[in-house]
């Protein structure tokens, strides 16, 4: 709104109007407080899970008997895969299989981020081209959105839990099993867009001129729903780095040797009250993680998408 | 309402076959022979004999799943491989520790959630309502179990003053069982708090830039009067909604909170049948738990009556 100008012109002023080039949403993301320490944190975690061999880590999975339970900071033994054994600083401690925490905690960074990453990407692929066909066909829309009213009545946790029992957690299964539930809601968004975006003179004079369904799906509608999808994007990322860390901890998730945060705090659970940083430290960076996600999305909502902000 | 209410009731049946058809689907779809995986890991040919013929699974897909939705409209719901019981009898068992701590975290979470969302939207971009919104930032973003093992350390080893973990029956004395519950209710109610403070922030924010607060402020009412009587009463109905909705949170929630915990639980439940592979057992709970989900939602919808004498069905 340029009240100042429009105000200028009913008093009839004869000074010129100030032009000023719009801010772009874009823009007004980038300079997002929330946006950018989220997205600075996000970049660190990124660095760390890349440059994970080079700082000071082991092999997550080496572990030796002489070198259980240490304390943070303790020097101990390590047995590489070779049979040597090696003088190791465990600055986060060690576990009770006497592996080294700080490596597996930096190890994990990567999982969290893959599966967080890949089971946004998965979740709006899918919920994307379900929610054009309903919002676009309206032949399929009914059908569409009932079995996603359907999947969204079961607790999230409690499909990726059984499906994973079903399938034998690997990678793969247990992104597919997050990413599931995440669909419908992915669905219903780009549903709504779909049914408020149609309405528009653009998508009209297109219709007008015979363009196909199909590229006024994905060339005049999709460009639209971008900001929104973004948005929703970053908030399934966080809510699946969660929900892995959860499967984790439970044990129904990636195997116990592979190196997740989840999987951490379930074996540093058992002694918790000797040595409650085996699951503070993952914990810690966990939360972190996620913090840093859902303050990117937070403020990409109140800055890409004004309509969604004030709803909440 | 009568005809509301049927017509709502009616809605429900798509919902919910569409989660018997998933949970149906989550045995077929699987690779491998379903008997034998129903038979758990331990079983011998003549049982998983016995299964296959008792499901029919040498019939096709869609004479299964009418025989089993006939058994599942008798309330059979199979037996659990692990437990020997059947599952109906299971969750019967197990249901009185997960409703007492989803009452008490419910409970907890509005005494405290809606009183602050009021109070941050009445000073709407003060330090209170600036708290609020970086608390449920971190409430929504801190896991349930990291929370639970930081009150564990915190009030149970440092202070002691909660017990660390288990559960009390309510048979066994209202204090012990108050006492064994608090701290997985507390743990459960932070990220619900998160959810309702922010929903009431904002809906009470919105009421309080209508006109009839201006009135009842001008006709000289008590702040606490027109902020309880005229711009709660007028934002209950969001408020409500999403205490519905965050049912499937706390279901989520409890699965977790009671591991920690080693509360006896349904959630406890869960996850011993999935580590067992107890099908039928998992089965069930994912029916029992969607069945309540959509039920809550369903007396939420039909709520509003009282909360908005302008809704009538």
């Amino acid at each position: 709104m340029d009240a100042p100008g429009l105000r200028r012109y009913e008093s009839l002023s004869v000074e010129p109007a100030s032009v000023r080039a719009a801010e772009s949403a874009w823009q007004r993301a980038r300079r997002n407080v929330s946006v950018r320490i989220g997205a600075a944190v996000l970049g660190a975690l990124v660095l760390v899970a890349l440059a994970a061999p080079w700082l000071g880590t082991v092999d997550p999975t080496l572990f030796d008997a002489a070198s259980r339970d240490l304390v943070p900071g303790k020097t101990g033994t390590i047995v590489t895969l070779d049979g040597e054994t090696l003088e190791h600083r465990f600055l986060f401690g060690s576990d009770s299989y006497g592996r080294d925490i700080y490596s597996r905690v930096l190890y994990g960074t990567r999982v969290s981020l893959f599966v967080g990453a890949v089971t946004a990407l998965l979740a709006l692929a899918f919920g994307t081209v379900a929610g054009l066909a309903a919002g676009y066909l309206r032949w399929l829309d009914g059908l569409v959105m009932r079995v996603m009213d359907g999947i969204m009545a079961i607790p999230a946790i409690l499909i990726a839990i059984a499906l994973v029992a079903m399938w034998r957690a690997s990678l793969l299964t247990v992104i597919v099993a997050i990413a599931i539930p995440e669909i419908p809601r992915v669905a219903r968004l780009v549903r709504s867009l779909v049914l408020t975006i149609r309405e528009e003179p653009y998508v009209e004079a297109a219709i007008a001129l015979g363009t196909p369904t199909w590229k006024i799906m994905f060339a005049h509608i999709l460009p639209n729903t971008i900001a929104p999808l973004l948005v929703q994007g970053t908030f399934i990322c966080a809510s699946a780095i969660l929900v892995e860390a959860i499967l984790s901890f439970l044990g129904v998730g990636l195997p116990p040797d592979i190196p997740t945060w989840g999987n951490i705090m379930a074996e540093g659970r058992v002694q918790f009250t000797k040595h409650p940083h085996n699951v503070f430290i993952p914990g810690v960076f966990l939360t972190i993680t996620v913090l840093a996600v859902n303050m990117l999305g937070d403020g990409l909502r109140d800055t890409l998408d004004p309509r969604m902000a004030r709803r909440l | 309402m009568i005809g509301y209410l049927a017509r709502r009731l009616l809605a429900t049946v798509p919902v919910l076959a569409v989660v018997a058809v998933f949970v149906f689907l989550l045995l077929r779809i699987t690779p491998g022979d379903p008997a034998a995986i129903l038979a758990g890991d331990a079983a011998n040919a003549e049982q998983i004999a016995a299964i296959r013929r008792n499901l029919g699974l040498d019939e096709p897909l869609p004479v299964q799943f009418g025989i089993w939705l006939g058994q599942l409209a008798r309330g059979d719901l199979g037996e659990s491989y692990y437990f020997k019981v059947k599952v109906t009898t299971l969750i019967g068992q197990r249901l009185e520790p997960t409703f007492a701590l989803a009452a008490l975290t419910i409970t907890l979470a509005v005494l405290v959630a809606v009183p602050l969302g009021v109070l941050a939207a009445w000073r709407f971009g003060g330090w209170l309502d600036r708290a609020l919104m970086a608390f449920s930032v971190l409430g929504f973003s801190l896991p349930v179990f990291v929370l639970a093992y930081l009150l564990i350390w915190l009030l149970s080893l440092k202070l002691g003053v909660l017990p660390v973990q288990g559960y009390r029956r309510l048979a066994d004395g209202f204090w012990p069982f108050l006492q064994h519950l608090l701290l997985p209710a507390l743990t459960l109610s932070v990220i619900y708090v998160a959810l309702i403070a922010r929903v009431t922030r904002a809906s009470v924010l919105e009421a309080l830039g209508e006109d009839y607060i201006r009135t009842a402020r001008a006709k000289g009412l008590g702040e606490l009067r027109v902020l309880v009587r005229h711009a709660l009463a007028n934002a209950a109905v969001p408020i409500v909604t999403v205490i519905g909705i965050g049912i499937a949170l706390l279901i989520g929630g409890v699965v977790v909170t009671e591991s920690v915990y080693a509360i006896p639980g349904l959630g406890r439940l869960t996850v011993d049948a999935v580590l067992s592979r107890d099908f039928p057992t998992i089965q069930g709970v994912i029916l029992f738990f969607s069945a309540v989900y959509v039920l809550v939602n369903l007396l939420v919808d039909l709520s509003y009556v009282l909360f908005d004498p302008r809704i009538r069905y």
